[in-house]
């Protein structure tokens, strides 16, 4: 599906308040991120203040005010995840990558986040890549996800064996 | 699908739905929750689709892909209708001879079966695996019967009949009462009994009310409400529908983490194939009663599962708490009366409708009833969703349903209850899940998040680990729970680097107490409960840290150093690449070093290593 246009977010929500969290989601969904120009256009499409806009997307863990990498990591730190040892893969991609949780690479292929819990947590410690959720993960499965990203470039990568 | 315009035409459509389901012999059931897709359950799917049709057996045999089993650890899980063979850690290439073997010939493939890992012997069927036996599946095992995305099966399956007997012939008071007398309590962590709050709504003054379905889940290492309204959401729906009709209202959200894709998209199918039947809309079914459902995607934030922050987040606002001087009953979503429950509360309302409040009561303790989910997860042997009936013994689930610790390794302790909740060290496991016993404990029930720690977890670090997650989630309304828990964290922090004092430890249990009984909301004065609960029952951890500067599991970074074992290093190299710090040198074939003063000791060596050759002291 092509991306929306803000319009076409905005479309049906135009003077609801309540619409705030919603569409920001689908801003979010559509670009990534949540830039400036956007919150603008919500602000001005919902009638709610530019700051509260801001607050608002500032607030919340799931809106990001920053581009994401191409490849974009998602690390569950829940207790599941944490007794197994998950701290160890975000030490790992962030020694990789060498940028923190939040930044992108300067080759702009790669970031990384660590979220509180994916759901998964029988299967942890798992991360998440695009849709493809990855379990049982250990740091050398997960070098091996990242090599396999890097060479792939573009290319989706669909499982990586983690049996 | 048409317009259903009364409750005849209701069951009309359900015997045509069971009547076609008859003219399959086979079904072939294949759980497509999101642990099993991790597991690549969507291949599967898809080529045992194939297969049926290449075999020519897609006229006979039904292929449902149905919510989470449970059983996560063995996914991907296929069952087979009506012999109820249980194969696991299916993969997409097993599709041709399960379709070839099983479903045309009935021949058992011994390899996919279960193996019991006490008797090492094959298992056929998932009754006979103790994983099961011991449960009281009334909730989960709905799953199985209905393909999330069907709202025909989930009909065949006799869903919407208890809406409609109520819609039919009981009046609103008498389902409140109904609820009342089965001793139903919230599922979400608060254990609130649901037929007060529905009453208290029910009475409560004006016209404009709202139910809300609460599926924020932010417990971290708890899922099983997302595992319901994927695996199963109309049976939620079918909840709230009862308990609108009941406290009269018309309106109904269901708030969902952003971070279940699969629970979204399932509910906005689900919703969409209600309007389309008639079951959601003005006068449902021919009747008076008329309600809608929107779908709500929340932003990412724990507090926003306590109830005034998630209704402040629905309106579209930051989703910190108010006061609850009024209750949300009387002045809840724009001020209304309004009923929230979570997933797992909603999903129990139809089966109390159906079977009578006195069945529900038959099952638990004399305080708490029915049964509960739980998520069995950590260092443990079967990982996964587990119902039990309230007061079981917590032994009974950790070992016979959890199977006991990995690696031969001695369980230390339980932590239930997620982030409000405690650790519980081995000497309480006889304590049954029980919302009231488990409280007296410093522990509780909460959304049922069992994470299971071993003799390698350190409990100072579960500690700090829970207070670094509230940190990083106290929305900062109020200052003793912004205040409080930034100080706490600065304590352990010394105590596990080596700095903390015995006078330190007093002054975090004053400043834990200080918190609960301070804060505002119900999530601020339950977040000094992993503290607590760790100083009441593992202090002589705390103590090791700070007298004896040690960590006995071998976690607190300062606490530790690292070094390899000359007699089984062999060379391999493996633990060199994988150091990212670059601490590890040494040739190909000869024994490795590692160099103190560039480890970060962040054990990634360690769990790489393949012959158990670095150590840790």
């Amino acid at each position: 599906m092509p991306p929306k246009t803000l319009d076409q977010v905005l479309e049906g929500r135009r003077s609801q308040p309540h619409q705030l969290i919603e569409a920001l989601q689908d801003v979010q969904e559509n670009y990534g991120f949540i830039s400036e120009e956007a919150m603008q256009a919500v602000s001005q499409g919902l009638g709610v203040p530019l700051m509260e806009v801001y607050r608002v997307a500032s607030f919340y863990k799931a809106f990001k005010l920053k581009p994401c990498g191409k490849n974009h990591l998602i690390m569950c730190m829940g207790t599941a995840c944490h007794v197994r040892g998950s701290r160890l893969l975000l030490e790992q991609a962030v020694g990789q990558f060498g940028v923190k949780p939040g930044e992108v690479t300067p080759d702009g292929l790669f970031s990384v986040e660590h979220v509180n819990c994916l759901g998964a947590c029988a299967l942890g410690p798992i991360v998440r890549e695009s849709s493809a959720y990855h379990h049982h993960m250990t740091p050398g499965k997960l070098r091996k996800l990242i090599d396999n990203l890097r060479r792939q470039g573009t290319e989706e990568i669909h499982h990586v064996q983690t049996k | 699908m048409y317009r259903l315009n009364s409750i005849r035409e209701l069951e009309h459509l359900r015997r045509q739905l069971v009547e076609e389901r008859k003219t399959f012999v086979t079904t072939v059931m294949t759980c497509g929750g999101t642990g099993c897709q991790a597991s690549r359950s969507r291949a599967l799917i898809t080529a045992i689709r194939n297969e049926l049709i290449q075999q020519g057996l897609d006229g006979k045999v039904r292929l449902r892909a149905t919510g989470c089993h449970g059983f996560c650890e063995q996914g991907p899980i296929v069952v087979i209708e009506p012999s109820n063979i249980f194969y696991c850690h299916v993969a997409p290439d097993d599709a041709f001879e399960i379709v070839s073997q099983t479903v045309a010939r009935g021949k058992v493939i011994e390899r996919l079966l279960y193996t019991d890992p006490v008797t090492g012997e094959k298992v056929h069927t998932e009754s006979q695996i103790p994983f099961y036996q011991r449960q009281d599946r009334q909730v989960l095992s709905l799953n199985r019967l209905v393909d999330p995305c069907s709202i025909e099966d989930y009909i065949a399956a006799g869903g919407y009949l208890a809406l409609a007997g109520v819609l039919d012939r009981v009046a609103p008071e008498e389902i409140v009462r109904e609820i009342k007398a089965s001793g139903l309590r919230g599922r979400g962590g608060g254990g609130f009994p649901t037929g007060r709050k529905w009453t208290e709504c029910r009475e409560a003054a004006g016209d404009e009310k709202y139910v809300i379905c609460n599926a924020d889940e932010g417990d971290p290492g708890a899922y099983m409400d997302r595992c319901v309204l994927e695996g199963n959401p109309h049976l939620v729906f079918e909840g709230m529908m009862i308990g609108a009709w009941a406290v009269g209202a018309r309106k109904g959200y269901v708030y969902v983490r952003n971070e279940y894709p699969l629970a979204v998209e399932h509910s906005r199918i689900a919703v969409q194939q209600m309007c389309e039947l008639g079951l959601l809309g003005n006068n449902i079914l021919g009747t008076s009663f008329s309600f809608d459902i929107d779908i709500a995607r929340g932003g990412g934030a724990f507090v926003c599962g306590e109830s005034t922050a998630l209704m402040a987040s629905l309106e579209g606002k930051v989703g910190e708490p108010r006061p609850k001087d009024v209750h949300t009953v009387v002045d809840g979503l724009y001020h209304k009366p309004t009923v929230l429950n979570n997933v797992e509360t909603w999903a129990n309302v139809p089966a109390i409708i159906r079977n009578g409040s006195a069945w529900f009561a038959s099952k638990g303790t004399k305080g708490s009833k029915g049964t509960k989910i739980l998520a069995l997860t950590g260092r443990i042997k079967n990982t996964g969703l587990v119902e039990v009936a309230m007061g079981t013994p917590i032994r009974t689930v950790v070992f016979d349903i959890g199977g006991g610790a990995v690696n031969g390794n001695a369980i230390k302790s339980v932590q239930i209850g997620g982030p409000s909740g405690g650790c519980l060290p081995v000497t309480k496991f006889d304590l049954p899940v029980d919302f009231d016993v488990l409280r007296e404990v410093g522990s509780m029930v909460g959304s049922g998040g069992m994470v299971v720690m071993d003799e390698e977890s350190c409990m100072v670090d579960v500690a700090k680990y829970f207070l670094g997650f509230l940190q990083d989630e106290s929305c900062g309304k109020c200052l003793p729970c912004r205040l409080g828990i930034d100080r706490m964290l600065e304590i352990i922090t010394d105590i596990t680097e080596g700095r903390g004092t015995l006078k330190q430890l007093d002054l975090l249990e004053e400043l834990a107490e200080t918190v609960a009984e301070t804060a505002l909301c119900g999530l601020g004065k339950t977040a000094p409960n992993p503290v607590l609960s760790t100083l009441r029952h593992f202090r002589s951890e705390y103590e090791a840290h700070i007298n004896g500067k040690k960590c006995p599991a071998g976690v607190c970074k300062a606490l530790i150093t690292y070094s390899i074992d000359a007699d089984k290093c062999n060379g391999c190299g493996v633990c060199l690449r994988g150091c990212v710090h670059e601490a590890i040198t040494g040739k190909k074939k000869e024994t490795h070093n590692i160099d103190a003063r560039r480890c970060q000791k962040c054990g990634i060596c360690r769990s790489e290593c393949k012959f158990d050759a670095i150590r840790v002291a």
